[in-house]
């Protein structure tokens, strides 16, 4: 695949991602859309092309690591790892339903393909951190990705653990942040401005760079580019992103952070993401 | 059902008694929304603060707030509310014994299907160890109102904790409560039942089942698991002999363990502890998750029924 085909095929890839969650958030009436839309393509980026996994040997000792640090977001994750044929695509019409894999946060133990278990907001990239250490003292090649949210940057372990990173030299951590500015109560300018994202993690010795979340050439290119800066910091991609990406009600609104979304709205919200 | 979310009596009674006493502030760690603090948010701005998802931050800023004369009740779920800032909470709320009150809603397996990360299953317990520590978890919505007040108006470290979801009314407006002292429900002589929070409408049928098959109960609600109501337990004990405890709480360091207790010390009665039987839960429907753990009006009447056999 060239460039131009492969983000072609990542943007289809990202559509169904969106169409999944959505389904699944729709069945189970419960669950967060919004933080699910707007990582979906960074999600679709890595689990359909950068990431080296085996999803018919989960616990394959040499693969690369997934952290969701934000847990709420896991419809997005579920449907990766629906897509990636880690279970059969039927399961995700379990979602939060008694004694489903799919926990209404990211459960390792019943789960193939969950690296960690999260849900409380701020622990999942010091895991990470440790994943990633161990690969260094094991010399091992894998690589550890992670996902944070924006309002999550406000838990202060998050700084804890990039602090261990750059100690670390821990260039085998790729953090994707994002960076849609609205968490549960209202925009994160609200709650509690966390400033240029970018920068602070530059501040701390990260390899940082800004990119639009949604452009999945931006995406690529950010992950062409980093995968070989092997200096020593750990790599962070701030993405902009949108919050309910794609399904135009959802955009940009608080409500949708923990919201599933009625049988009407269900159908507009797919028909949206096909179109998009 | 009649009911309604113990989380809606904190929100609706913090408002009022803000609204009353320009001290009182809402500390929000950006779950304000979930835990119904909004109107206080929007009515009265400038006692309101909100950290966003910081909860440790949460904690100590509630602390400093206290220590210049303001009433701070720190606003979140209950297993960030206990665990997340515990540390927190012993150097800087309990151990100055500070006047903040630490108000947690989705209380035990009442965010059913959020699964563990968001299920308060050991709270109170954590809660309970530290020195200067309040433990309470109101029965129903009135008891709630009046329990808030009641920690407003005492003055040091309160853990409230409150359901997510509606429960049925056990109460009205006319009840009294007082921390610290257990409300009895109903009188008797064969078997206590000594309940709080959320489960307490299965501990009522239950006494009511009981009492139908000539079973005399005495059933209390013991909304403050700490400090004890010492001199109602030991009445249990003396007057009664047979203890059935009652919580939606692990079976560990909760209600059933303090009861224990003091059984134990006192080298006389016998208890059966109903409760989370130490194991995590899950996403599923909440009465499902009760009765997986053996909390449900059955098996009330039977150890009830167990215990009077010897
Ligand atoms: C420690 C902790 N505090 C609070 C919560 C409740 N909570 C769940 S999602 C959320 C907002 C998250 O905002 P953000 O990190 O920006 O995620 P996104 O916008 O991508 O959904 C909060 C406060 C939690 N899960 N964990
Ligand atoms: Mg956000």
């Amino acid at each position: 695949m060239n460039k131009n085909e492969k983000v072609a095929y990542l943007k289809e890839k990202a559509k169904e991602l969106r169409k999944t969650a959505l389904t699944m958030i729709h069945t189970a009436q419960s669950g967060h859309p919004g933080g699910s839309l707007s990582a979906a393509d960074f999600m679709a980026a890595l689990y359909f092309d950068e990431l080296n996994i085996r999803p018919e040997e989960p616990k394959w000792p040499e693969r690369d690591r997934f952290v969701l640090s934000k847990g709420h977001v896991c419809p997005i994750l579920y449907s990766s790892l629906a897509l990636r044929e880690y279970f059969p695509y039927e399961t995700i019409y379990t979602l939060r339903k008694q004694g489903s894999i799919l926990q209404g946060h990211p459960d390792m133990k019943v789960c193939p393909g969950v690296d960690i278990s999260t849900g409380s907001l701020g622990q999942g990239l010091s895991t990470a951190v440790g994943m990633a250490l161990a690969g260094k003292r094991d010399r091992k090649d894998y690589r550890v990705f992670c996902v944070v949210g924006d309002g999550e940057c406000q838990e202060g372990q998050i700084w804890e653990a990039v602090m261990s990173a750059v100690k670390y030299q821990l260039d085998n951590l790729t953090i994707f942040v994002d960076n849609n500015n609205l968490q549960n109560d209202n925009s994160c300018d609200v709650v509690m401005p966390t400033g240029d994202l970018k920068a602070k993690f530059e501040a701390f010795g990260c390899n940082s760079r800004r990119i639009n979340g949604h452009k999945m050439e931006e995406i690529v290119e950010a992950l062409d580019d980093l995968r070989d800066m092997n200096d020593g910091r750990p790599k962070v991609i701030v993405g902009n992103t949108v919050k309910g990406k794609g399904v135009s009600f959802m955009e940009n609104v608080v409500m949708w952070h923990g919201v599933a979304p009625d049988k009407e709205q269900f159908a507009q919200a797919m028909s949206e993401v096909e179109a998009m | 059902m009649e009911g309604k979310a113990t989380r809606d009596a904190y929100g609706e009674e913090i408002l009022a008694l803000g609204r009353e006493n320009k001290s009182i502030y809402v500390v929000d760690a950006d779950i304000g929304k979930s835990c119904k603090t909004v109107p206080f948010s929007q009515e009265l701005p400038e006692q309101h603060v909100n950290v966003g998802i910081a909860e440790q931050n949460a904690a100590g800023v509630a602390a400093g707030l206290a220590t210049c004369g303001k009433v701070p009740f720190v606003t979140t779920y209950a297993v960030f509310g206990s665990m997340r800032m515990s540390e927190q909470i012993r150097q800087e709320v309990c151990y100055p014994k500070l006047n903040v009150k630490i108000a947690c809603s989705h209380g035990g397996f009442t965010p059913a299907n959020d699964g563990a990360s968001h299920q308060g299953i050991e709270d109170m317990g954590v809660m309970r160890s530290i020195p200067n520590m309040t433990v309470i978890m109101p029965a129903d919505y009135y008891a709630a109102r009046k329990l808030v007040r009641k920690s407003a108006e005492y003055t040091g470290p309160v853990y409230l904790r409150f359901t997510r979801d509606p429960i049925p009314f056990v109460y009205d407006e006319s009840v009294e409560l007082e921390i610290g002292k257990a409300h009895m429900i109903r009188d008797g002589i064969d078997v206590a039942i000594i309940a709080n929070g959320d489960i307490m409408s299965r501990a009522v049928k239950a006494a009511e089942e009981l009492e139908k098959k000539g079973i005399s109960v005495r059933l209390l609600d013991m909304h403050t698991i700490k400090p004890l109501d010492e001199e109602a337990v030991l009445s249990c004990i003396e007057e009664i002999g047979r203890i059935v405890t009652v919580e939606d709480h692990s079976i560990l360091n909760g209600l059933g363990s303090a009861v224990c207790e003091m059984t134990a010390e006192k080298g006389k009665g016998r208890v059966t502890r109903i409760g989370i039987r130490d194991q995590f839960g899950e996403s599923a429907p909440y009465d499902y998750l009760l009765e997986k753990n053996g909390i449900t009006v059955e098996n009330i009447i039977f150890s009830a029924e167990e215990l009077l056999k010897n």
